[in-house]
């Protein structure tokens, strides 16, 4: 709402887009027509509205009729508006007082058969966008500082991919680990699939270029203890040996992974006779397996009614230690009981087949008819056979999932993320924005997310350090002005119901510190559902704004009369 | 097309229907039916809002006392909305929208919430002579 009221001149400018518009309706009396509407002082029929010609007629009527609204009736906004906005923004007519009506993409090019009714449809649809242009309101977009500084939370392979790819590339990083060495399951693996390279040989050169990293700051048994601010400005504080450091920090990567999973109560797990995958991680890298007769069993805890995704790392463990303990021991029987075994890609289905090529022996096992560890052996149904086999045993190992952590909720608190219904980290979309979060300016990266190896976990690295890098990399960041907001005027209209805070899927809606709402426009997309939701109309969604499509609504039945 | 048949059509009475569309699928479906030259009856006047979840109940209820004939809704599918859940809020809304219309006098079927995609022009030409057709068979609105 500007102090003085200045007065509303719009200019119509009606294109016939060749023949594609011109060719089914008449345009040239529809902007004749056009001249009949409120506020209307100016109106031109162009043969292409978006050719040089055409733009050079827009701005023209502009100086020529010192026009502060335009619209253009042609094609589609989607694929124009920009255009127009920054044509009329050369004359001095802020961008946002352009409106667009589309009548063609939605008119003539879908009535083709009925041209009378597209020519009173074009009409209707312009008197609307007059209506429209008349409640416009300038606008500006926000220009916010970014700092170039990033943080990482948790220093697994994913965490220090990401943190070596940060500071590699410039940026004040920190690292912050809650465990006392960094590495995450790498300190804990024997050897890694495909190439059976050690782990602790991938940890050693990972731990080296994090040391002679110069950008990069490194926090172990350290942990994150509050999140403000937003997008390129948080504020953070860092627990470190019960001394707090802060931090101003412009993106975040959340890479804390996963936990492991102990199968308390299923198939006798003892943690002797009867371990998991983890333990036998840990006897192989001590070479300490002497068993002759090896049993794993797959999906155990996973796949499960209580835990129904699968964790996409277990097969290719076992593959993995089987073959290692075949290598050792090739007198050693190494029998698989699995549901289905996921061996994706060339690589791993190759050490499939290296499994099968060593004598590895796999037995499917039916959901409904799990296998039973006994004393000494164990009980599979065979379906093929329609019987038990009994199976020897010294070892049994069990593939047990890689399951969330317990402290996801602290930190996804903190951020204003969602976490799944298993607990993990739920990024902004599965296919559009794999490695963001809704909110702007955290992203994520391995098995934070579900559960990943290693392999996938370096790729996720640099994914989400590339993403994190497009924001800090500029010095500003480019805000929409066409948000959401609670104007002064209607603060008193303010309930305080929280309704608002409770819809925003950007968690850009709070209370201050005086109980009341505030709405930060950084994180703000527009979207609009709090403006709809808000039961008093307190707050305003600019650029569509109540009054704004209200307008739209009643230039139809021509009650309006201002609300 | 002959002289008698243009008077017969004109003189029979077809909806206005004011159509919400979501800038980002609906919107984009609609364009696509016209790229497709799918046609469809020329009864509705679309209205562009960011989200399906922009639209409020308000604006329906306005819509109709002013005299259109039906209102159309159209948002993402659920799960593709570019604001992440705004389409499910708006979803939740409508639900409750058609109770208190009923409950005012007002047919439900004069309220038509869709989900069509960016992708699916021809989804979006089929939904819509759908409502159009739901709409006619209600006749003319009732000033209330």
């Amino acid at each position: 709402m500007s102090e003085e009221e200045e007065e509303i001149r719009i200019g119509v400018f009606v294109c016939h887009c060749g023949s594609n518009i011109g060719g089914y309706i008449d345009c040239k009396s529809i902007a004749e027509w056009a001249k009949s509407l409120p506020h209307v002082v100016f109106t031109q029929d162009n043969l292409y509205t978006c050719s040089e010609t055409g733009l050079a007629q827009i701005k023209k009527g502009v100086n020529e009729n010192n026009l502060n609204r335009v619209i253009v009736a042609s094609c589609t906004p989607r694929t124009h508006e920009p255009l127009f906005r920054s044509c009329i923004q050369e004359e001095g007519v802020n961008p946002y007082l352009f409106n667009f009506v589309n009548i063609r993409d939605q008119n003539t090019w879908v009535h083709q058969k009925e041209p009378e009714k597209a020519f009173e449809k074009a009409k209707e649809l312009i008197a609307m966008g007059v209506a429209k242009a008349a409640k416009l309101e300038p606008l500006e977009k926000i220009i916010v500082d970014t700092t170039p500084t990033a943080l990482v939370i948790g220093a697994g392979v994913a965490g220090i991919t990401a943190a070596l790819s940060m500071a590699n590339q410039g940026f004040e990083t920190h690292l912050v680990e809650k465990e006392a060495e960094i590495g995450g399951k790498l300190n804990i693996l024997d050897k890694l699939y495909p190439t059976n390279q050690d782990a602790s040989e991938l940890l050693k050169s990972l731990k080296k270029r994090v040391n002679d990293n110069t950008n990069l700051t490194v926090y172990t048994s350290a942990s994150v203890k509050s999140i403000e601010g937003f997008i390129g400005n948080f504020e953070i504080e860092i627990e470190q040996n019960g001394n707090v450091k802060e931090l101003t920090i412009g993106v975040i990567i959340v890479a804390v992974g996963a936990s492991l999973f102990t199968p308390t109560g299923l198939f006798n797990y003892d943690g002797q006779k009867r371990i998991t995958q983890a333990e036998l991680e840990t006897l192989l890298k001590n070479n300490q397996v002497e068993s002759s007769n090896v049993v794993m069993i797959q999906c155990v805890g996973s796949r499960i009614e209580e835990r129904k995704y699968c964790s996409s790392v277990c097969c290719m463990v076992a593959l993995k230690n089987a073959l290692e303990i075949k290598e050792r021991n090739p007198k050693a029987n190494v029998t698989i009981l699995f549901r289905d075994l996921y061996t994706p890609g060339t690589y791993y289905e190759d050490y499939y087949r290296r499994a099968r090529e060593a004598g590895v022996i796999f037995i499917e096992y039916a959901p409904e008819k799990m296998p039973i560890v006994e004393d000494n052996q164990v009980r599979v149904h065979n379906e093929y056979l329609g019987q038990d086999i009994l199976i020897p045993y010294d070892l049994v190992v069990l593939s047990t999932p890689l399951v969330s952590n317990e402290d996801n909720k602290d930190i996804a608190q903190m951020l204003k993320v969602p976490l799944e219904e298993n607990g993990f980290f739920l990024e902004a979309h599965v296919k559009l924005r794999p490695m963001d979060f809704a909110t702007d300016g955290v992203y994520i990266c391995g098995s934070a997310k579900w559960p990943v190896d290693i392999t996938e976990s370096i790729a996720q690295g640099y994914a989400a350090a590339s993403r994190a890098s497009t924001i800090i990399s500029h010095s500003t960041l480019e805000v929409e002005g066409a948000t959401s907001s609670l104007p002064e005027y209607n603060r008193n209209l303010c309930t305080g119901c929280e309704v608002c805070i409770t819809v925003c899927p950007y968690k850009a809606i709070s209370k201050d510190e005086n109980d009341e709402i505030l709405i930060q426009q950084v994180l703000c997309k527009g979207c609009g559902v709090c403006g709809a939701t808000c039961t008093n109309h307190a707050i305003v969604i600019r650029h569509f704004t109540d009054d704004q499509i209200l307008s739209e609504i009643l230039a139809f039945g021509g009650q309006y009369d201002g609300v | 097309m002959t002289q008698t048949e243009t008077k017969t059509e004109s003189e029979e009475w077809t909806p206005k229907i004011i159509a919400f569309l979501c800038n980002w699928c609906s919107y984009a479906g609609a364009d696509l039916a016209g790229v497709s030259r799918i046609q469809y009856p020329p009864n509705i006047r679309i209205v562009r809002v960011p989200c399906s979840g922009r639209v409020s109940p308000f604006f329906i209820i306005k819509s109709l006392m002013d005299g259109w004939d039906g209102v159309v809704i159209s948002g993402c599918h659920p799960g593709d909305c570019h604001y992440i859940s705004g389409n499910l809020v708006a979803r939740r809304r409508f639900g409750i929208i058609r109770d208190v219309l009923e409950f005012f006098g007002i047919e439900p079927g004069r309220v038509n919430f869709m989900w069509a995609s960016a992708a699916e022009g021809e989804r979006f030409a089929v939904l819509i002579r759908k409502a159009t057709k739901i709409i006619k068979e209600l006749g003319p609105i009732k000033k209330f």
